[in-house]
This record gives C-alpha cells, structure tokens and sequence, in this order.
C-alpha cells in the first residue's frame, strides 16, 4: 500500500514544475501547457484524498475540474490565435499593454 | 507490486513534465505533455478510478494535445527563434518555486489527517463507473448543468474569438 503522502508529492512536484514553466518560458503556448500540468496535479491530489478518504466527492470534482481545463484550454488558443494574427508574436513579454 | 508501478508511473509523469517545460520544440513539448497525461491516468487506476482514467486518456490526449499541436502547427511557431526564457526574472521564479516547494513539502511530511473515512470502501467501488454516474446525475446535477452551460459559453467564445473580422 502506497501512503498518500507518495501522491500528495508526486503532486507538489508536478504543481512547482508547472509554476516554473509558466514563470520561465517566454512563449505563450508553453506557458499554456504548464497550466495543464498543474491542472493535473491538481486532479491527482484530489482523486488521492478521494481515495485515502473513501469518498466519492473528489472523484467527482475531478469530472468538472477536466470539464473546466478543457473549456480553458479552447478558449486560451483562440485568444493565441487571435493575437498572433493580429501582432505576429506569441512572446509574453511583447504583449504589456494592459501591464499600466 | 503496486508500489513498483508507482514508482515507475511517478518517475516517468515528473520527467516528462521537466521535458515539457525545457525542450526548445514545441512540438516535442506537446509530445511530452501527452506522456505525462498517460502517466497520470495510469496513476487513477493505482487509485481505483478506472473512469477518471478513461475520461482522462479521451479529453486530455485526444482533444486537449491534439488542440496544442494544431495550435503549433497551424501558426507555424516552430521556425522562429522559439525556446528563449524569460531571462530578467529567472532568479526569482526559483527562488519562489524552491521556497513553495519546501514548505508544502515539510507541511506534508509532517501533516496528519484525521477525517471521517466515507462508506466508498475498495469492495464497494468495483462498480465505480456506476456509482459515480449515479452522484453525477443525483447529488451533484446542478454543477453538472453548469459545466455543460460553461462547455457552450465556451464553445461560442473560441469560436467568436479565432473568427477573422469581416472588411
């Protein structure tokens, strides 16, 4: 039997790689598949309690929680295709305009 | 036994998941990204979720990657001069995840739970499918409405936003 402390951090680890990614890689789309990895460490923490717990609830949660990613991850490449065409640039630090 | 494949299942989702953050390609970066998603729907069936599993390997790999490699491939990323850091703010981004990363960890090391254990035990959940389609459609029906309401706005919002303007 693996402890839930194994998964809760297998977890953080993957949740700090996804928060490093989003603060170190300068294109966008990279920064959007580190968003999905912390989505799914965040998915893995709740089906671990769900499991350690012998509950249903997180189990749950996790069907909107991937429901939710999804709905981001459309809407977010849209918004990336839209300022590509528009400015020819995928590069966080050329889009400031809303930074002042 | 199961601890073997855990072991395996967790050393390959975290080097994957460094893959992603560090390859120079995009392309290879979403290919990365699918192997990490495979590890982590083979760690829900380590925890008896073999639905979540499913549900996983079908919305995350086959449409959410498949979406990110469109995306690469469709505006042609891949020839610019493409993999660059964020230099001028690299030294706080580690100092920030490092710091995170050792207080959760010390919180779990050292954390206990004490909770009221529900009445899901393994025995139970071996119509885990059923039981969870049942609490979707019962207990939790109002967020399920929701979700589906979000799906739409969603849907018309990618599809408004990706629209070419008329002129």
């Amino acid at each position: 039997m693996i402890p839930l402390s194994h998964y809760l951090l297998l977890s953080l680890v993957l949740f700090s790689i996804g928060v490093a990614g989003v603060l170190l890689r300068r294109s966008i789309i990279i920064v959007l598949m580190s968003l999905e990895l912390i989505f799914n460490s965040i998915n893995l923490s709740l089906v671990a309690f769900a499991h350690f717990l012998q509950s249903m609830t997180g189990r749950v949660f996790v069907v909107f929680t991937i429901t939710v990613a999804a709905a981001e991850v459309a809407v977010g490449l849209a918004i990336l295709v839209a300022v590509y065409r528009r400015r020819k640039t995928v590069y966080v630090e050329e889009l400031s305009e809303m930074k002042h | 036994m199961e601890q073997i494949f855990f072991y395996i299942f967790a050393i390959a989702t975290v080097a994957s998941a460094i893959a992603v953050i560090s390859l120079r390609n995009p392309v290879h970066s979403a290919i990365s990204l699918m192997v990490c998603f495979l590890q982590v729907a083979a760690l829900f069936i380590l925890l008896r979720s073999p639905f979540l599993a499913a549900v996983q390997v079908f919305i995350y790999v086959g449409a959410v990657v498949v979406l990110f490699l469109f995306a690469v491939m469709v505006l042609d990323l891949g020839k610019e001069r493409f993999g660059e850091y964020l230099h001028h703010q690299r030294p706080i981004a580690l100092v920030v995840v490092i710091g995170f990363v050792f207080v959760m960890g010390f919180t779990i090391l050292h954390g206990s739970l004490d909770a009221q254990l529900g009445n899901y035990t393994e025995k139970a959940l071996v119509k885990n499918t059923e039981i969870m389609g049942k609490l979707l459609f019962t207990k939790y029906v109002f967020p399920f409405e929701v979700v589906s309401l979000l799906l739409l706005i969603a849907l018309i919002g990618a599809i408004v936003l990706a629209m070419k303007e008329k002129r």
